[in-house]
C-alpha cells in the first residue's frame, strides 16, 4: 500500500539547514495496523504530513497504492487526499461553525456529492458511531471522545485507503482513548490500513507494528 | 458556484462578526451612494441648465446689428450698422443650406390695452419662419403667416401672460378680440406658450415685421436676422455664418473680423460647449465616485485578508480533506462578492431614494431640476460593484489557495 525509499527531508530557516528525515525506508502492506513511535523532533510528524501529502519531501521515492507521488500539483495532490486519505488529529480539527453532520459530510462536498445524499451519508456514518443524536450540535458543544469519533467519520466518509492519525488520543483520557483504539481496530478490520503516531507506549502496543524513529532514521522495528 | 453550502458558510462567518462586516459593507455603500447622489446631482445640473437653453432650436444663428470698433477703408469706428430689408433679402437669397429665416425688429415694452385693462409688453416684429426658429409652441390659433405680411395685416400673437393680463373675468377668450397696441388696433389671432423662465419672452407680442414697420417706424430698419442651418453639419454651419458676415460686412462696408459690427450667437456652438462641459463633468463624478468606491474595496480586501487569516486553520483542514485550491478561492471571493453586491445595493437603494425625495420636494430652480440616475447608471453601478468585490476578494483569496494544510495545521 505504502512504500517509501530514501526519503529526505530539510527544512531550511534562514542560514539554517535542519535535516529531519535522513532516509526513511518503509514498507506498509495493505490492512495493516501500524504505530510511529519517537520523541517530540524526532521526524515522526513529519514522516506523517509526507505520507498524508500535506508535505513534500527532498529526495526519495513514494509509493501510494502503486502511484508514484512527486511533484504533484496542488489540486491532484488535493483529489487524491479526498479519494484515498482520511485524517485523524490530536486536536479534532473540526470546523467550528458547522455541525456534527456536516463536518462529517465536508469531504463529500469536495467530491461533489449533492448537499442531502452527502448529509445522509453522514447521518449512518454518525450512527455507526454512535452519535446520531448528535448530529446537529457544534463542535463546542461536544466531549473530546465525541469529537474524535466525529472526526474519525469524516475520516472514513471519503472510502479512504488509508487512515492518518496523529496522536488520536493525545487529548483524550485514558477510558476514552480506549473506545477511540477499539474503534480504529474495528475499522483496521474492515481492511483499511491505520498508521498512528504516538508517544503512548500502551497505544503503540495495540497496533500490529511499531516502528521507532531517532533523529530523523528507523532505530527499531517492533513486532506487537 | 450558487450552493447552498457556500451561502451558508458565508452567512455564518458574517454573522459571527457582525460588527466587522457592517463596517465594511458601510464604507462600500457608502461609495456607491456618493456615486449616485454626484450622478443624479449631475444630471440635475444639467437638466437645469439645459432648461435653459429650451426656447429657440437647437441650430439656430441670430445676427444683430452693433457699432464698429475697427477702423476700415478710412470709415471710422463707432459707427452704427443698421440692417435693412435688403439685408434678410440678399442673406435669403446668397446662403444656401438654411432651413428658415426670418428678421426682426426691437421696438421694446409697448403699451397693449384690451377695454380697461393694460400693460407694458414686448412687441416682437418677426417674419412667420421666426415661429419655428424660436420653437414658439401654440396653445391656440395660429402663428403670423406669409399674407400677413403680404397684406400688411394688423394682426398679434400673445404669449399665455399677455392674455392672463389683458382677459379676466368673463372675457376670458382673447382669440379674434382686437387690441390696442400704442394705439393701433391688432385682432389676436393666436395665443403662444414660451417654457423659459425669462419673464420678457413669456410677456411678448408677436406682430408682422411688415406691418410694424409701416405702422410704428415708417423706415426698412430690422434689427436681427436669425435663420435655422437645417441638417447642416457643424463646418457647414459655420460656412453659412462666415458667407453671411461677409455679405453684412460688403452691404455696410465694415471689417469682416470686427466683432462688434455684428454679433453672431451660435446656439448650436453653445449647446455643444454645454455638452462638452457636461461631459467633463460626469467624468469628473465618474472618478470621484469611482475613486470612493476604491476606498471601499480596500476595506473589503483589508478585511477579507484578516478573514483569511483567521480563518488559516479551517482552509488547512479542508485542504486535507480534499479541497483544491481553486475551491478555496472561489470560497472567499464569493463571500467578498456577496458582502459588496449586498452592500452596494443598499447603497444603491439608499442613493436613488434620496435623488427621488429631492427630485419631488425641492422646486426646479433655474440651474437645478430633475436629478436622476437612470436604469443605465443603476446597471453600471451594479456591473461597477461586482467587478468591486471581485477586486477585493481577489489577493486575499489567493493568499488563501497558498496556504498549505501541514502549517495551518500546525498552530495549535
Amino acid at each position: 500500500m505504502i512504500a517509501i525509499n530514501q526519503i529526505h527531508k530539510s527544512y531550511v530557516t534562514g542560514q539554517n539547514s535542519l535535516h529531519v528525515l535522513k532516509g526513511i525506508d518503509l514498507q506498509i502492506e495493505a490492512g495493516e495496523m501500524i504505530s510511529i513511535m519517537g520523541a517530540s523532533g524526532s521526524g515522526k510528524s513529519t514522516l506523517l504530513n509526507i505520507l498524508g501529502i500535506l508535505d513534500n519531501f527532498d529526495s526519495g521515492a513514494y509509493y501510494l497504492n502503486g502511484l508514484k507521488i512527486d511533484r504533484l500539483t496542488e489540486r491532484k495532490a488535493a483529489q487524491l487526499r479526498n479519494k484515498m486519505l482520511g485524517f485523524v488529529f490530536q486536536s479534532f480539527n473540526l470546523v467550528s461553525f458547522k455541525n456534527a453532520m456536516e463536518n462529517v459530510a465536508l469531504p463529500l462536498y469536495y467530491q461533489d456529492v449533492p448537499r442531502k445524499k452527502r448529509n445522509m451519508i453522514a447521518m449512518e456514518y454518525l450512527e455507526r458511531m454512535g452519535l446520531k443524536e448528535w448530529a446537529h450540535h457544534l463542535p463546542n458543544e461536544l466531549s473530546g471522545g465525541q469529537k474524535q469519533r466525529i472526526a474519525i467519520a469524516r475520516a472514513l466518509i471519503g472510502k479512504p485507503k488509508v487512515i492518518l492519525a496523529d496522536e488520536p488520543t493525545g487529548a483524550l483520557d485514558s477510558a476514552t482513548s480506549l473506545e477511540v483504539m477499539d474503534l480504529l481496530h474495528e475499522i483496521n478490520a474492515t481492511g483499511i490500513t491505520i498508521i498512528i503516531v504516538t508517544h503512548e507506549h500502551d497505544i503503540a502496543k495495540r497496533t500490529g507494528k511499531t516502528i521507532r524513529i531517532t533523529d530523523g532514521n528507523i532505530t527499531e522495528i517492533i513486532l506487537n | 458556484m450558487f450552493e447552498i453550502d457556500k451561502w451558508q458558510e458565508i452567512y455564518s462567518t458574517i454573522r459571527k462578526n457582525k460588527l466587522r462586516t457592517f463596517l465594511t459593507g458601510f464604507s462600500v455603500a457608502w461609495g456607491i451612494f456618493m456615486l449616485i447622489i454626484l450622478l443624479g446631482s449631475g444630471s440635475g445640473l444639467e437638466n437645469g441648465v439645459k432648461e435653459q437653453f429650451k426656447g429657440g432650436a437647437n441650430n439656430g444663428v441670430w445676427i444683430s446689428s452693433g457699432q464698429t470698433s475697427l477702423k476700415y477703408k478710412g470709415l471710422k469706428t463707432g459707427r452704427q450698422i443698421k440692417f435693412t430689408n435688403e439685408d434678410y433679402k440678399s442673406i435669403k437669397k446668397t446662403i444656401d443650406g438654411y432651413d428658415r429665416i426670418s428678421a426682426r425688429l426691437f421696438l421694446g415694452n409697448k403699451l397693449i390695452s384690451y377695454k380697461n385693462e393694460y400693460g407694458s409688453f414686448f412687441l416682437s416684429p418677426c417674419h412667420p419662419d421666426y415661429g419655428f426658429i424660436k420653437e414658439v409652441d401654440m396653445v391656440q390659433g395660429r402663428f403670423l403667416n406669409t399674407i400677413d405680411i403680404k397684406e400688411f395685416r394688423k394682426v398679434a400673437v400673445i404669449g399665455e401672460k399677455v392674455k392672463a393680463a389683458l382677459f379676466k373675468g368673463a372675457d376670458t377668450s382673447a382669440m379674434g378680440k382686437y387690441v390696442k397696441i400704442n394705439g393701433v388696433i391688432f385682432q389676436v389671432v393666436g395665443i403662444f406658450r414660451d417654457y423659459s423662465r425669462n419673464d420678457d419672452e413669456q410677456k411678448r407680442v408677436y406682430i408682422p415685421i411688415t406691418t410694424a414697420q409701416r405702422v410704428f417706424q415708417g423706415e426698412n430698419v430690422i434689427n436681427q436676422i436669425s435663420f435655422t442651418t437645417g441638417d447642416a453639419s457643424e463646418d457647414e454651419a459655420d460656412l453659412m455664418i462666415n458667407k453671411s458676415k461677409a455679405l453684412l460686412a460688403k452691404m455696410h462696408t465694415f471689417d469682416i473680423d470686427d466683432n462688434r459690427a455684428i454679433f453672431v450667437w451660435n446656439k448650436n456652438e453653445e449647446v455643444r460647449k454645454f455638452k462638452a462641459l457636461f461631459s467633463g463633468i460626469r467624468l469628473f463624478i465618474w472618478i470621484i465616485g469611482i475613486g470612493t468606491i476604491i476606498a471601499g474595496i480596500v476595506g473589503v480586501s483589508n478585511i477579507m485578508m484578516i478573514v483569511v487569516k483567521e480563518r488559516t486553520k479551517e482552509i488547512g483542514i479542508r485542504k486535507s480533506l480534499g479541497a483544491t485550491p481553486w475551491s478555496i478561492v472561489a470560497l472567499i471571493m464569493q463571500e467578498a462578492i456577496a458582502i459588496t453586491s449586498f452592500a452596494g445595493y443598499i447603497g444603491l437603494v439608499l442613493g436613488v431614494g434620496l435623488l427621488e425625495l429631492i427630485a419631488k420636494n425641492v422646486p426646479p430652480s433655474e440651474f437645478f431640476r430633475n436629478p436622476e440616475a437612470d436604469f443605465s447608471v443603476a446597471l453600471m453601478a451594479t456591473l461597477l460593484l461586482i467587478l468591486a468585490g471581485a477586486t477585493a476578494g481577489f489577493f486575499p483569496a489567493m493568499k488563501a489557495a497558498k496556504v498549505k494544510p501541514v502549517e495551518a495545521l500546525r498552530d495549535e
